[in-house]
């Protein structure tokens, strides 16, 4: 297997060549959001350029091409996450408005007060408060699967949490805030055991690692498409195809219908049912230019690269002195998390920043996880497999640099 | 010359309040207190007040944050001690303007000039006032009072 040809790959992503404050800029900040290859940004331009119109509509030829190419990139999230069929695949705004649409397309009509719902320490706040919003709104209660000081799951007392009023388990795929890999397809086969359907927050995973949601057997799986090299305002959610056709629509209005009068409307088939207004038809075409992106070259190998980029990094911030990494779970995808001793990582992120290094800091989305280890925030580098080696010496050189100055 | 800016942002004076903030305690006889918080880097203070009529006989914070908030809260309490209420809110509408690149008397504000350079990091200017923001409800509320800045 050959060796991937980084400075080939840069070229595709132009945003990467430029210098802030003086230094070559390192793009270290990709789970928040991640950088558009030229494929991604061409293929959006190319659709306003050739092909605008409204998908599902006109007869006309422009609409005609519009649609294929909304319905090619269906087709393309369908491969990327091996759903058996298309009707499985439904485009929305990102995983939030998936996990949003879910909650109340799936989960609120079976939920009656005193069922709970499963979710997990380390979610993102996304995974959190729609499921909270619920409980408001029906008097079921939340339950939160705890976390060890390494920032894995501790899954002792799993089993006594999945309940039979345990109406969903929503868990997160990656941890977003740690980078930790969940064992998700073991939690999934033990709540299925008990009868319960299981959400995967993907969102940070899809970037970093083969997805096969028939593998997993999983009844959703939602992520959005800007932590995946794609545009923002683009995400999708697969759902096993016997449960979509249970569940009501959760916005009605146009492309969503096949019939309408003021006595009865009838909705349409999946997944258009899901699908209401006129979609984000260059985000999904887009979406699927990201995905070709990443098969081009390989998911697998895109992913062994930037693991090794993680464990390199991981190793030189152990190796420096007053530095603490937040979550050391054995399996990690693409985050590391950390604190500079004596430094409050606000400081750290305009530090940094004035040496063209960017990173996140703050809480990342995960307050329950900051409280569990006592501290407000974190400074969180995390990779994408554009990134360098010389960008981890960017990072160690910033570190001192904050050290230096704060000595 | 990023590094001149960061030592401009960074000044000794700032580095010494991060590291001893002064007035840095409660105030179990305090009048009026207030809670700021900024949600988005985890900043959260206290600053309690003591007044006699209309004069701040003592003021002081607890709290944890970044180095910018804790040395702008540490300097704020130095310079608010003793002052009237009139002229504590003449200077939180002063350094509101320096924070917000306006033009001020340098020498109206004092040692509190040593945190000019942070109008030259915009994402910083709240850090640097959530102290001012919260001592100003303080001021105002005969009670607990909160605020919150984005």
């Amino acid at each position: 297997m050959s060796a991937l040809d980084i400075q080939a790959i840069r070229k595709d992503f132009p945003i990467l060549d430029q210098q802030v404050n003086g230094y070559d800029l390192a793009y270290l900040d990709n789970a928040a959001s991640s950088q558009k290859p030229l494929q991604v940004i061409e293929a959006i331009s190319d659709y306003y350029r050739q092909d605008n119109a409204n998908v599902h509509r006109g007869v006309h030829r422009l609409s005609q091409r519009a649609t294929d190419a909304y319905e090619a990139s269906r087709e393309k999230v369908r491969k990327f996450l091996n759903a058996k069929s298309d009707k499985e695949i439904v485009f929305v705004r990102g995983a939030t408005e998936a996990i949003n649409l879910i909650a109340q397309s799936f989960v609120r009509p079976q939920l009656n007060a005193g069922d709970e719902i499963l979710v997990s320490h380390l979610e993102h706040h996304a995974n959190i408060v729609p499921w909270q919003m619920l409980c408001e709104q029906t008097g079921a209660t939340l339950k939160v699967i705890p976390m060890t000081l390494e920032g894995e799951l501790d899954l002792s007392g799993f089993d006594d949490l999945l309940t039979p009023k345990t109406k969903i388990l929503a868990v997160g795929h990656v941890s977003n805030a740690l980078g930790t890999v969940n064992p998700i397809k073991d939690m999934i086969a033990k709540a299925h055991a008990k009868d319960i359907p299981v959400l995967i927050d993907g969102a940070q995973a899809v970037p970093h690692l083969a997805v096969d949601v028939q593998d997993l057997d999983c009844d959703f799986y939602v992520f959005s498409g800007h932590k995946m090299f794609a545009p923002t305002g683009i995400g999708a959610f697969y759902g096993k195809q016997d449960l979509l056709e249970e569940m009501p629509p959760w916005q009605g209005g146009g492309d969503m219908i096949l019939s309408v009068s003021f006595e009865h409307t009838q909705y349409n088939e999946l997944p258009y049912k899901f699908e209401a207004g006129t979609p984000h038809i260059a985000g999904s075409i887009g979406m699927g230019a990201a995905i070709d992106y990443m098969n081009s070259i390989g998911i697998d190998k895109l992913a062994k690269y930037e693991h090794d980029l993680l464990v390199a990094a991981t190793q030189k911030l152990e190796a420096l002195d007053g530095i603490r990494i937040i979550g050391t779970a054995k399996e990690k995808a693409s985050v590391l998390s950390f604190m500079i001793e004596g430094v409050h990582p606000h400081d750290v992120g305009t530090i940094f920043d004035q040496q063209g290094v960017a990173i996140r800091t703050g809480h990342h989305c995960a307050q329950p996880v900051m409280q569990f280890f006592g501290i407000p925030a974190t400074a969180r580098a995390s990779f994408a497999f554009y990134n360098t080696m010389e960008e981890v010496d960017a990072l160690v050189g910033a570190i001192t640099k904050v050290q230096e100055l704060f000595a | 010359m990023s590094s001149a800016d960061l030592r401009d942002l960074y000044q000794q004076v700032i580095m010494d309040h991060n590291k001893k903030p002064r007035n840095f305690r409660d105030m179990p006889d305090s009048n009026h207190l207030a809670h700021g918080n900024n949600p988005l880097c985890g900043d959260a203070l206290v600053v309690y007040l003591k007044l006699d009529g209309d004069t701040i006989e003592d003021v002081s914070f607890q709290g944890s944050g970044c180095a910018i908030s804790v040395a702008s809260a540490s300097l704020m309490t130095e310079a608010l001690k003793g002052k009237t209420m009139a002229d504590a809110e003449a200077l939180y509408e002063l350094v509101h303007k320096q924070m917000t690149g306006e033009d001020v008397d340098t020498a109206a504000l004092g040692k509190l000039d040593v945190l000019s350079g942070v109008k030259e990091f915009p994402a910083r200017v709240k850090c640097a006032t959530l102290s001012w923001h919260t001592v100003h409800a303080a001021m105002e509320s005969e009670q607990d009072s909160s605020v919150t800045t984005e």
